[in-house]
């Protein structure tokens, strides 16, 4: 890697970058290119739809809790009780606190 | 073990909402700059951690910046440039970036009585800006009585866009000197971001088995497939049980009893 190289932009690099764009702008315009060709949205896919949020947002905090060291675990549960109560910021300054104690008050995670 | 709370409304998605009643163009923009400025600062660390990453992985600062400009999907682009590192075939990239970014699908689906309602352009690029808290703020602001208009959607987008760009090109700039990630506690903000949004949809209709449903199917498929399918499993399960579980009835604060029936 040289100097020169900090700011230049490899053909093959971009088209890959443009592609990837692509394909995933088709997957934030497909749902919507779906439903709209509907006359009706049939009640079960509008209770479909209404779960979204919490089906989609799970997969990405369940894992990461299952699979993680115990650091994780402590720091989520801490967050997950402070949700209960408190807004999205405050959750995010204590989980992240909480970890931090975990690795270097407990030692867990190392 | 369940967590349940008694809304103050009967799932307010579908309820119509008066909405000339709440057209305050001034509440439009400083709402969606300060929802922006919050989404700004908490995905600030990804940024810099995917421009750090990217320039690691061989990519230069701008080929950094123009894939968090062009593709703006967080964990897409970490997929994506962990492979690029990897010196993995093209297709296989744009397909695991494909895989990360599915779930979009759903949210462009669900979105669709919101988004749907802006002129052309507008809705194009609302789309585009369609990333995971634009769409839980979106859905949350349209749950209470303010309508999402494209003024409030584009003044939170442009905020987390920019940001987005910014943060990448910080971190491609002095990837070095942030160390190891995991040492700051970097690692966790993410997980813990997210559950913060997921506990935000908790006082919504069969929110308990949707929840259940994802996990254990993003878990097992975690195990099974590996990442990044157990996204689009572990959505694809919940939004079954969603499906197949008798929908809401329109009545006064229906949630707790239904919950706690479909439960059993």
């Amino acid at each position: 890697m040289t100097e020169i190289s900090a700011f230049s932009i490899d053909p093959d690099t971009a088209m890959l970058i443009v592609v990837a764009a692509i394909a995933t702008y088709f997957t934030r315009i497909g749902g919507y290119v779906l439903m709209s060709s509907m006359k009706r949205i049939p009640p079960r896919v509008e209770s479909a739809l209404n779960a979204v949020p919490a089906a989609v947002l799970t997969t990405l905090v369940a894992p990461p809790f299952i699979y993680g060291g115990w650091d994780i675990k402590i720091a989520m549960v801490v967050a997950l009780v402070v949700g209960l109560r408190f807004p999205g910021l405050t959750i995010l300054a204590v989980g992240w606190a909480a970890v931090m104690a975990a690795r270097y008050g407990l030692g867990l995670g190392a | 073990m369940r967590i349940v709370r008694k809304s103050a409304q009967s799932d307010p998605h579908r309820t119509a909402v008066p909405r000339e009643q709440c057209m305050d163009s001034h509440e439009q923009l400083t709402n969606g700059l300060k929802k922006g400025a919050i989404v700004a600062i908490s995905s600030a660390p990804f940024g810099i951690l995917f421009g750090a990453i990217a320039v690691d992985n061989g990519f230069s600062i701008t080929e950094a910046a123009l894939m968090s400009g062009l593709v703006y999907g967080g964990a897409s682009q970490l997929v994506g440039i962990e492979l690029f590192g990897h010196h993995v075939a093209a297709w296989v990239i744009v397909l695991s970036i494909l895989a990360v970014n599915f779930r979009h699908i759903l949210y462009s689906a669900a979105l669709t009585p919101v988004l749907g309602r802006y002129p052309h352009v507008q809705r194009w690029l609302a789309f585009f800006l369609l990333v995971d808290p634009q769409f839980a703020e979106t859905v949350k602001r349209e749950d209470s009585c303010k309508p999402a208009t494209f003024r409030w959607y584009f003044a939170m987008g442009a905020v987390v866009w920019v940001s987005w760009i910014l943060t990448t090109v910080i971190g491609a700039f002095f990837g070095r000197m942030i160390g190891d990630p995991k040492a700051l506690g970097i690692d966790v903000l993410l997980p813990i971001y997210f559950l913060g949004l997921t506990m935000g949809f908790r006082s919504r209709h069969n929110f308990i088995p949707v929840m259940l449903a994802g996990a254990i199917g993003s878990v097992a498929a975690f195990h099974i497939v590996g990442s990044p399918w157990h996204i689009s499993v572990g959505a694809a399960l919940g939004i079954l049980v969603a499906a197949i579980l008798p929908p809401p009835k329109m009545h006064e604060e229906p949630d707790v009893s239904e919950i706690e029936r479909e439960a059993m």
